[in-house]
């Protein structure tokens, strides 16, 4: 067979849409046939669910899909991170159990990593996995488990091993959610929403073949997992936004749609707004204030350097051109830019910055930037990870000496927590 | 090209910064710094015809090499980082800008092919006493004389005032006000009534002199009293290159201050092994970075002839001089004691850095142009 192109490609998944597309399918029914001829994810081995192309073809499938208003498999929330982990690290059961069923989006899945006592050092995980009999037993606590109320599957970091040090003592499970042993609690912010859960485990189970790595293998796992996380799962995922078009499987659509994202709805708000500051300034006469202006200008000179920082990166990586250190610095510069814009919208909009919801500017979106800005910083890997990943892997600045990798994890310093004992 | 360059471009620089390296190591920039002239005139017109750098973005028509501000903008780069001690500003950047802007179709022939041979060095001035680079502070008056002009004034900062071969100045028609009444003339570095003083600049590699004019011979540069649009428009080229030197200089700074923290050892370890230096160290980088990114950003919008130029070059200027800065005050901490030495090198770029910030509007100028340009519209 000769090597695929975009022209072929293209015509071969043009032709398969015209035989088999028809709004009338139920979302599942139709993700079915899509999971049989492998056009849902192309890019996927033949063998589960794909057709073996290389990724570069997927936004040719996913045109031809748009251009006839078909829908395709379910791309958002954590289960394209699973199944692409799956994919990597898990045995023939995993994928035959679960990668379908991702596809279909029957089941959502949730990322059980964080914890309590460990954030930016993940790898300090105390969450216990004890072997009792053949099965895994697990205790302890998870947090910022976004959807994990809804998840039917957690991916699970879990210390199996307390006498390595801490990266080689850690497993990575696939974990029931709807078990007795697993209590799912919304974690309420700071802007009043509840987009993330704490997980608890009490004498949870897992099943011996859902162990995805080797008992110590958790870490290279979970890097993984983080892996596709920051390249958005290799195309699979995506920011997904609801068809109008009429039609059951539209409607379908759109309410797992409305559902997945309903944690996110405060994320514009989250990076600041910088959209809407002229608006503001103008409708508020304080456009006219030279030390705003000053403000503003800052702002606005921030944010476009941002942007054309970002498409220097994207340039050199179209030429081929290796990555340069503009390519790292995007998260860090997000951060700079939604402070910024917390700190003129407060300025444009003044005493009105007091109230908040119904009684204060735009029916609260404003007071909504001012507190949900600060997430910016942290969510994702805080500022100051950025800048040691900035300075160690682009500037090849040494490490901090260590203090924890060399001995056993349990006589490593850590935060008191129920599970740690 | 706003967001790359091409292979020539790239090659261009390579070349360039390895000539630049040979001639203009530090301790040569010390030697140039000293001496009245600044800079070393069979030295520099050697290099400048070595690698065409003043006929760049001349148009091949008078003598140049037909390319635009972005090569200007990679000169000025590798300029800025190798702390060139030469009138490559005053007399590629600043005076013909204003002649390409201003001048006839024969002033342009007249003047630009000795300016692209590198025989004849020239600058601009504009500014007085006051430092404003507004037209509107524009004092100097020229007077209609035997079919020629007189200039009776003072300009000062300006820029290799003290050596340049031919001068553009910026005078108005007695009595005018603000915009209105604005020539530019051109005047010879030798002419009688011209008296040129060397002012003594806290940057040292940057000459800066103050002339006075006492019934100075001139010429006509383009129309009569209709020079507002195309000052306004040279201080825009002008302010971007200024851009892309800074950011040349920064990314030295940042590269030197990162290489000393490697070798420098205390309380037995790397001090880049400390966050605290980490931290200031990945700073820098988003600094340096994003403040290159709005320079190409500017010098390309330049060349293709950007209705948005007025705001992305103050933007451009106000980032790149708070980036320098910034890398600046950091680079001389991250040396610690040794950085406040005059035997180290970082003052160098430390008092450039300080005197790009303020050249040609500081800025909270710049910023306040952007709002006029861009806040008070979209």
């Amino acid at each position: 067979m000769s090597e695929p192109t975009e022209d072929s490609v293209r015509a071969e998944v043009r032709a398969w849409l015209e035989a088999n597309w028809n709004p009338g399918f139920g979302l599942v029914e139709w993700r079915l046939k899509l999971c049989e001829s492998g056009w849902g994810a192309p890019h996927w081995p033949k063998q589960w669910y794909g057709r073996g192309l290389p990724v570069k073809f997927n936004s040719v499938v996913d045109e031809e899909f748009a251009r006839i208003g078909a829908v395709g498999v379910a791309k958002a929330g954590i289960r394209t991170l699973a199944a692409a982990t799956i994919l990597d690290h898990g045995t023939d059961l995993h994928k035959e159990k679960f990668l379908k069923r991702v596809l279909t989006g029957e089941d959502t899945w949730c990322q059980l990593f964080s914890e309590p006592g460990s954030g930016s050092d993940m790898a300090g995980a105390v969450t216990r996995a004890d072997r009792q009999g053949n099965k895994w037993v697990i205790n302890g606590q998870k947090v910022w488990t976004t959807s994990a109320h809804k998840a039917h599957w957690g991916l699970l970091l879990a210390r199996a091993n307390w006498d390595v040090p801490k990266h080689k003592g850690l497993a990575y499970f696939v974990l029931d959610m709807k078990q007795p042993g697993v209590q799912v609690h919304p974690l309420k912010q700071m802007n009043n929403h509840a987009s993330f859960n704490q997980v608890f485990f009490t004498d949870a189970i897992v099943e011996p073949e859902f162990l995805v790595s080797d008992v110590g293998d958790g870490w290279t796992v979970a890097t993984t997992t983080l892996m596709h996380e920051r390249r958005g799962a290799d195309g699979l995922r995506s920011w997904a936004t609801a068809s109008t078009a009429k039609g059951r499987i539209y409607e379908e659509e759109r309410a797992e749609i409305a559902t997945t994202m309903e944690p996110y709805k405060w994320y514009p708000q989250r990076a600041g707004r910088v959209d809407l500051v002229m608006q503001r300034a103008r409708e508020t006469g304080k456009i006219a204030d030279p030390v705003i202006r000053q403000e503003i200008a800052k702002l606005l000179s921030l944010s476009k350097a941002a942007e054309w920082t970002a498409r220097r990166a994207r340039a050199a990586q179209d030429q081929g051109k290796p990555q340069g250190p503009e390519g790292s610095l995007g998260k860090l510069v997000s951060s700079h830019v939604a402070r910024q814009a917390a700190r003129v919208h407060t300025y444009i909009t003044g005493s009105d910055a007091l109230l908040s919801g119904a009684d204060s500017p735009m029916d609260g979106v404003i007071a909504e930037i001012l507190i949900s800005v600060p997430a910016t910083s942290i969510a994702g890997g805080t500022d100051e990870i950025q800048r040691n990943i900035i300075s160690e892997r682009v500037l090849k600045m040494p490490k901090e000496p260590s203090v924890d990798t060399v001995k056993p994890f349990k006589d490593v310093p850590r935060n008191i927590t129920a599970s740690s004992s | 090209m706003r967001f790359s360059f091409t292979p020539e471009q790239d090659e261009f620089r390579t070349s360039l910064r390895r000539a630049l390296e040979a001639r203009s190591p530090a301790k040569e920039v010390r030697r140039l710094m000293a001496t009245e002239q600044g800079f070393d005139r069979e030295g520099w017109k050697r290099l400048n015809q070595e690698m065409g750098l003043t006929a760049v973005h001349i148009p091949e028509a008078y003598g140049g090499g037909g390319f635009g501000y972005g090569e200007v903008g990679i000169v000025l780069e590798e300029m800025g980082r190798s702390l060139l001690c030469a009138p490559y500003f005053s007399t590629a950047v600043l005076a013909t800008a204003a002649i390409l802007n201003a001048g006839t179709k024969a002033q342009k022939k007249a003047l630009l092919p000795g300016i692209a041979s590198g025989d004849v060095t020239a600058t601009l001035a504009f500014a007085e006493d006051s430092g404003l680079n507004d037209a509107a502070s524009v004092g100097t008056t020229a007077t209609r004389s035997d079919g020629g002009y007189k200039l009776d004034g003072i300009k000062s900062f300006v820029l290799d005032g003290h050596t340049a071969d031919l001068i553009v100045v910026l005078a108005r028609k007695p009595g005018s006000k603000g915009a209105r009444g604005l020539s530019f003339f051109t005047v010879d570095g030798k002419a009688a009534g011209l008296e040129r003083r060397l002012l003594k600049t806290m940057d040292e590699t940057r000459k800066l002199a103050r002339l006075t004019f006492n019934g100075v011979e001139a010429s006509l540069l383009g129309g009569e009293g209709k020079a507002a649009a195309a000052f306004a428009k040279t201080m825009q080229q002008v302010i971007v290159c200024l851009a892309n030197e800074m950011v040349g200089g920064a990314e030295r700074l940042r590269e030197d201050a990162l290489d000393y923290v490697k070798m420098r050892m205390q309380f037995g370890r790397s001090i880049a092994s400390f966050q605290t230096t980490k931290n200031k160290a990945a700073d820098m980088l988003v600094d340096v970075e994003m403040a290159k990114s709005a320079a190409y950003y500017a010098a390309a919008a330049i060349d293709e002839g950007d209705d948005d130029l007025p705001m992305i070059a103050s933007l451009a200027k106000a980032t790149a001089a708070e980036a320098y800065l910034q890398t600046a005050i950091h680079a001389v901490q991250m040396h610690g004691g040794i950085g406040f030495t005059w035997d180290n090198d970082t003052h160098l770029w430390f008092k450039r850095a300080k005197s790009s910030e303020i050249l040609f509007g500081d800025a909270n100028h710049h910023r306040e142009t952007m709002m006029q340009h861009w806040g008070d519209r979209t």
